[in-house]
């Protein structure tokens, strides 16, 4: 149920270009992403991916020109896992600095099923895995309701069970009229059709 | 689920950095060593003359204070910035500057609350007279509030920067100045018998224009070294 360009896009960037270092790492880019889109941002390292992750976000909001306009309020998961290693798995969702939602025990219980951390609800987090701070990172996406989800680089240190389950979960989202956009590395796996934006050579497929 | 409204946001980022804190004793616990030590040496240097002590006694309890204030402003955002909660606070929908108001009031209650609290026993050690302790600890109360809240703004403007605690020092000890000269004197009132009530109204009055504005300072600090 791709009804893609229906009605106001989710996030609109608008003629982005950025230059870092002296070094041109976009010019003129426009995209728009509407509900029921997964946007793939793809490039070699230093290409900008994470650079403009930010920028669309929001964290960044200086040294470009261009324009960014989000009609709704973004869930973004960067490459730092946001994840308290004093707290437990449950208690950095509860408390999650991000201020989206008051979750419920059973709704937190949930997701950290769902991300493979059963068990692990309430040992100190500091015990935990890099791989697991990022699932518990990863658990948000099925508390959170926002209806856009930028993700950059979301499969790092995550197993390859882990990783067919999240994008399971990112088509899921998608078919229920939420966007996506994501950069990876790897080609995606989705039942949903990917739009793929490169920023080495600046086309928008 | 709808994202929940300021109060309880702030509410719930108070409770988390005072957890975060009890979880780590010690960190609590340095800034009050670093305080009992320091007043510990003075006796040994000055000469252990009670009455030379307690000329002294106000301006060593309240230069302390402030130097273990500076010891700690620079960690406040830190361990976030660090592990990426810092951006995710950033992009809440709530307020900035109300949910820094809730860091840094965890801040105070950890440092500057606990060392007013503790502050009369290391009075006695210099020989304060009693008069003086009621004065001392409103002081130390209102002071320690607007030294958490300047060194926020530090804290804030070099939570990027890799080695920031000498230059939060330089950004913020100008800052700290007037504070540490009418908390001085309060005490000082106190222990000639003068009235101390101006001085403390003179900190009261500090405390709420540091109220007002050193969140929206540290806010935007904070928004540029995300940026950055």
């Amino acid at each position: 149920m791709s009804s893609s360009a229906a009605g106001a896009p989710l996030l609109a960037a608008q003629s982005l270009s950025l230059v870092r270092g002296g070094r041109e790492l976009f010019c003129e880019l426009s995209v728009e992403v509407y509900g029921g889109q997964l946007w793939q941002i793809e490039g070699s390292n230093g290409a900008g991916k994470t650079s403009l992750m930010r920028i669309l976000c929001g964290l960044s909001r200086y040294g470009f020109e261009g324009e960014v306009l989000r009609s709704v309020t973004p869930l973004y998961l960067g490459h730092q896992p946001a994840v308290k290693a004093l707290l437990s798995p449950r208690e950095n969702l509860q408390w999650h600095v991000s201020g989206e939602g008051l979750y419920s025990n059973e709704q937190i219980d949930t997701a950290l099923a769902r991300v493979g951390l059963c068990g692990y609800e309430d040992v100190p987090s500091h015990t935990l895995s890099a791989g697991q701070h990022r699932r518990v990172n990863l658990a948000r996406l099925f508390l959170s309701e926002a209806r856009l989800w930028l993700l950059d680089e979301p499969f790092t240190a995550i197993d390859k069970q882990g990783v067919d389950e999240t994008q399971a979960l990112l088509a899921s989202h998608v078919d229920g009229g939420g966007a996506v956009v994501m950069t990876s590395h790897q080609p995606l796996q989705v039942t949903c059709s990917v739009h793929t934006l490169n920023l080495v050579h600046g086309v928008v497929s | 689920m709808s994202a929940p409204h300021t109060g309880q946001f702030c509410a719930l980022l108070l409770r988390r950095q005072l957890l975060l804190a009890m979880r780590r004793p010690i960190e609590m616990g340095n800034p009050l060593l670093f305080f009992t030590m320091v007043i510990v040496l003075f006796p040994l240097g000055l000469g252990p003359a009670p009455d030379k002590l307690a000329i002294f006694a106000p301006g060593v309890l309240w230069i302390t204070a402030l130097l273990s204030n500076l010891l700690t402003s620079d960690a406040v955002f830190r361990s976030d910035f660090d592990d990426g909660s810092l951006e995710q606070l950033v992009l809440a929908p709530q307020p900035l500057f109300l949910s820094a108001l809730a860091y840094i009031l965890a801040h105070w209650l950890t440092t500057g609350l606990l060392l007013a609290l503790v502050s009369p026993i290391f009075a006695l050690m210099l020989n304060l007279p009693v008069s003086a302790l009621g004065t001392l600890i409103v002081s130390l109360l209102l002071g320690t509030a607007v030294l958490s809240l300047l060194g926020g703004i530090g804290a804030a403007l070099t939570v990027g920067l890799k080695r920031g605690g000498v230059l939060i020092s330089l950004l913020i000890l100008p800052l700290y100045l007037p504070v540490l000269i009418f908390g001085t004197a309060a005490v000082q009132a106190a222990v000639t018998g003068a009235p101390s009530g101006p001085y403390l109204a003179i900190l009261g009055a500090m405390l709420s224009l540091a109220i007002a504005l050193a969140p929206l300072a540290i806010a935007a600090g904070l928004r540029i070294s995300i940026d950055a």
